[in-house]
Order: structure tokens, then sequence, then C-alpha cells
């Protein structure tokens, strides 16, 4: 949306093959993400579009092909993982909180450790994220005693507590029950309005509508269409998109 | 059906969805009212039925057992008014039953209950008066009560530096495994991969051996092959006994950062940690957690096996109170002190388990 915009993740023909060769999860993925971009991710299940979000902090090792970062070539054996997922921060569909610890806790234990944030700071931190969120009563309890939109706004502010780059999305509302659904979209709309880059694996059309600056739609391991949001669900190209278009709207 | 449920913590009628209390925020339990009453009304019939039948041998036993597990159990249940009687006529029907099975056993075994009783009686009295010199010879005459004292505290030594070593052999191990597991992918070749590929190995081929052999026999190939010059009892017993354990706990250990989900590991991972301090921060300390039952139980294992080390000769517990029936030619008073000890260790151990693992449960409330 800035005008500032380079590329932060640059993806080049982007491959995962399993068995050798007999699955192509990733079949040669390449684009681009600029920073301030929203780029929502659309596909049927199978389409490879959530093995694509974990390539690019490589939960998975992709077989085939380079991701670069702020023009590093993160595929390279010598990158320094750690570093990268520093600057990704990234949202599950199962919220993944870490059961044994606050939520403060949660928030602060990965400042601390990877950041060297002294405690009282890392806390400021941690709390102003959850004025954000308008979580701040839930400071000190523990992850069981919150709802799946509560569980999945913490997830986000844990992971933004970090200060990333980029965040990843996968199919954050997918797990929640539906009148919990819009309390995590609103999160997420807050955040790209306030400039975040975000690539976000989602089946909530209405949001890569009203959000995303650009929609990419994978089938088969494959980007077979990619635009604005306004192209995409008024004027789809592909076939295999307009069916699926029909299938979700 | 409106669901109603009562909040546990502040006491609440909940009437609605809800996964957890409106005032207080506290998790609702699952069961409605309509549940529970359904529920009392088993435990009135179970109670009932303990009556009935207590006549016919084990099934008033195994009706008022159930009636009593059920209203134990369920808290919502157990406080309506069909729950409680059928509580009480199974706390009738239990004694009841318990000593209706009994007549009918002892009936059917000894014929004439009435002189079976008899007999038996004249020969309790008999033992009984008996033992208050049994418990002079067997304990006091030339201070034989050292020998179980001396043994226990030995039994204590060995089961102690043996679960020290076998804990901290178990954790090397179990790291090993399941680090070679999660990292062999993510590892490209060199030198530190050939190391952890050699250390699996090792450990697989550890694990095998120890958990495919009697501890007795390692135990014995232990003192007399591997330390055959040594004579030091003691300090082969803990290595045969932690050595043992290690494997266990290993295992053990391997189970319980296997039980925790994988998003755990791959949330850690994605805010930024390593593999080493995923574990230490995220994995380990849930893990640790999942598995101390196992553990407890292996300690307690582990005391108990500690018998068999007369074996090599060392005079531990058991073999404190063997020596004892072996020069008074009376097992009745030394074994059964020994049990005892034993049984003792163990519950109070048992214990102090549970009150921690209470504990530990509290911190995620």
């Amino acid at each position: 949306m800035n005008a500032d915009n380079h590329v932060i993740i640059s993806v080049n023909d982007l491959k995962k093959h399993y068995n050798g060769g007999e699955i192509k999860a990733l079949d040669g993925v390449t684009t681009d993400i600029r920073k301030g971009e929203v780029v929502v991710v659309i596909g049927p299940s199978g389409s490879g579009k959530s093995t694509f979000l974990r390539s690019l902090n490589l939960l998975e090792r992709p077989t085939g092909g380079t991701i670069t970062f702020e023009g590093q070539d993160i595929t390279d054996p010598s990158t320094d993982i750690n570093l990268l997922r520093q600057n990704m921060g990234m949202v599950f569909q199962h919220f993944n909180l870490f059961p044994h610890l606050t939520i403060l806790r949660n928030m602060t234990i990965a400042p601390m450790k990877l950041h060297g944030l002294p405690k009282e700071v890392a806390e400021k931190k941690a709390l102003d994220l959850l004025w954000r969120v308008g979580l701040q009563d839930r400071a000190m309890a523990y992850p069981s005693q919150l709802s799946g939109g509560q569980k999945q706004r913490i997830a986000i502010v844990r992971a933004l507590a970090m200060d990333p780059e980029v965040m990843l999305f996968d199919e954050p509302t997918s797990a929640l029950d539906p009148e919990m659904v819009g309390e995590v979209l609103d999160v997420m709309k807050d955040l790209a309005k306030a400039g975040m880059t975000m690539v976000c694996v989602t089946h909530e059309m209405g949001f890569a509508r009203e959000v995303g600056t650009r929609v990419i739609f994978m089938d088969q391991g494959r980007i077979i269409e990619e635009n604005t949001p306004e192209e995409i669900f008024t004027n789809p190209q592909n076939e295999r998109l307009q069916s699926f278009l029909k299938k979700v709207l | 059906m409106i669901k109603s449920r009562f909040c546990r913590y502040c006491g609440i009628k909940v009437t609605g969805d809800e996964t957890s209390c409106p005032k207080c925020h506290q998790p609702l339990p699952d069961i409605s009212v309509s549940d529970s009453a359904k529920k009392a009304g088993q435990i009135f019939i179970f109670g009932l039925l303990s009556i009935l039948l207590s006549a016919i041998p084990f099934a008033g036993i195994v009706f008022a057992g159930i009636a009593i597990y059920q209203s134990n159990r369920n808290d919502l249940a157990k406080n309506q008014s069909k729950a409680k009687t059928g509580r009480i006529l199974a706390l009738i029907g239990m004694p009841l039953s318990i000593i209706a099975t009994v007549f009918v056993i002892l009936t059917l075994s000894v014929g004439n209950i009435a002189v079976w009783a008899a007999n038996t009686w004249t020969g309790f009295i008999y033992w009984l008066e008996g033992i208050p010199a049994d418990f002079e010879n067997n304990f006091i005459t030339d201070n034989r009560y050292t020998y179980i004292f001396k043994g226990l505290g030995i039994t204590f030594e060995v089961t102690i530096f043996a679960a020290l070593l076998g804990i901290a052999l178990g954790i090397v191990v179990a790291l090993i495994r399941s680090s070679y597991a999660t990292l062999k992918e993510e590892m490209h070749g060199g030198f530190g991969k050939g190391l952890l590929k050699f250390l699996n190995a090792v450990a697989g081929i550890y694990l095998t051996v120890i958990r495919g052999t009697p501890v007795v026999v390692q135990l014995m190939i232990t003192y007399f092959v591997i330390f055959a010059s040594s004579n030091n009892k003691v300090l082969v017993a803990v290595l045969a006994f932690g050595i043992n354990s290690g494997a266990y706990v290993a295992e053990i250990i391997r189970s319980g950062i296997e039980s925790i989900d994988k998003g755990q590991f791959e949330a850690g991972r994605s805010l930024g940690f390593g593999y080493v301090r995923t574990m230490a921060f995220i994995i380990i300390p849930q893990a640790f957690k999942a598995v101390l039952p196992a553990l407890a139980n292996e300690f307690i294992v582990l005391i108990k096996e500690t018998s068999v080390s007369g074996y090599i000769g060392l005079q531990e517990l058991t073999k404190g109170g063997d020596i004892i029936r072996s020069r008074t030619y009376s097992a009745f008073l030394p074994l059964i002190a020994v049990a005892a000890i034993y049984l003792v260790i163990v519950m109070i151990f048992s214990k102090l388990v549970s009150l921690l693992e209470r504990r530990l449960k509290n911190s995620e409330r």
C-alpha cells in the first residue's frame, strides 16, 4: 500500500517434491512479496498453499528453487534459520500457545531470550500489545482459560512481540467457532492498516476482498492466477478459479 | 433441551453453550443436569441391586462397588437425593454381600463352619501368644534388627544413586534419539550429523540389550564379569541398576517428548528459537509434566528391584531379612517386616508424587 514497495521476499521456481518427484506439493512457484502488501493465498485443499506459506520460513524444506529474504538466499544451508524466523512472525491454525506458560510469559519468552529484553520492558511491550487486542486483563491467565478467538488473538500478538517484518498466517480462522472469526479478522485488519506486510492463507473470501492488496490462487502446487482482489473476484480468468469461486462464494 | 450447568468455582447456574463461567471465567463442566439425573438414577438402581443380590456371592459386592464408584466420581449427580439413597443402600449392601460371600465360600470349601472356625480360632490364639517371643528371637537377640536397618540404608543408597544415574542416562539417550529423529532432515551432512547418527545407533543397541535381558543377569554380569576384580558391591549395584533404569527412563522421556503436539515445536521454532532452546523452554517442561507419573513408577520399580542384590551378596533390606530368617528358622516376622518396610516407603513416595503432580496441575488453572 505504501509508496515504499521494495521486495521483501522473492520466491523463484519453488518446488517441494515427495517420494522422488511422485508427489508435487509445490511445483514451481514464483512470486514477489513487497513491503506493506497483504497477500492472500486461496485455493482448494491440497493445492499447496499451506506448504508454500510454511516454506517461506523454512518450516517445510523446499526441494528446489530459491527464496530470497531481504536480498539473502535463505535456502542456502549456511543461512541462520533462527535469525530469519525472528523476522517472520507466524500464526498457526491451531494457535499453538504454550500451555505451561501464562499469556504474559507466552509473549515475553521469545523477546527476552532472543532479543535480550529485560523483563520489565518485555512485559510492558506485551501489555501494550494486549491492550491493542483488548485482552489486557488476561495477562496472568493460562491458555486453557481462554476461548479460541482469544487464543488466536494472543498468538498474533505473541508473534508481533518479536517485531517481525512479515507476518505469515496459516488459516488463522479455520479452527475457530464461527462467532469468533470476526474478532480475529478485526485484529488482522488493524494490522494491515498499520502497514504490516502479511501473507495469509485463508478461506475468508470477505477478508481477501476487503483487506488484501493481492490475491494468489493456487492449485496443484502452482500459482494459477494472481491479481488484485477486485479482478480475481469480479473477473476471474482461469476456469479452475471460476469453479473454485463458484463453490466458496 | 436447555443445557444447564453449575460453575464448580463460584456455584452459579449457567444456561447456554458457554464453555467458561460468565462470572469467574473458570471452565465449566461438560455434563448437563439431565445427564446427571440419569447418572443418579443409575446409582440408585445399582445400590438397590447390591442389597437385593447380596446373597449371591460377589454380585452384591460388584453392584455396590459400581454405585459407590459412580457416586464418588460424579460431582453433579452425587448431590441428588436419588443418588444419595442409592449410595446409602450400597454402603449397607456392601458389607452384607461381603459377609454373605465369605459365608458361602467357606461353606463350600470347609463344610461345617462352626468346627472349622473353632479349630482356626484356637490355632490363631496359639500363634498369637507366640508372637512376643518370636519377635524377641528375630529382632532383639544378637541385635538382629541391625540387619534390617543397615539393609534399609544400603537399599536407599543403591536406589537413590541408581535413580540419579538412570535419569541422567535416560535424558541423554532420549535426547539423542529424539533429536536425531527431528534433525536428520535439517542437518546437511558433515561431522555433526555423522556423530549424531553414530550416537543414535549406540543408543539403539543399549536400549535393545538392556531391555531384552533380566536385571538379575545384568547385575551378575556386572559383578562377576565386568568388575570381577572389584569387591565394592554397592558401586556395582548402583551401576547395574542405574544402567538398567536408564534404558526405561529413556523410553519414558522419549514418549513424553513425542506426546507433545508437533505444533508446539513449530511454534517455538517459528519465534526464532533453535532446536536446543525450543526443547529446553517449550517441550521438556511440558514433557516432564506428562511423564511424571511414569517416572515415579519407574522409581518405585527400582526400589523393589534392588531386592535382588542378594545375588551378588549385597546385604540390603531383603537380604537382611533373609539372613535373620536363616539364623532363627522363623520366616514370618522377618519377611513380613521387610515387606511392610517396602510398602511404607512406596506409599510415602506415591503420596509425595501425587502432591507434586497436583501442584504442577494447579499452575495451569
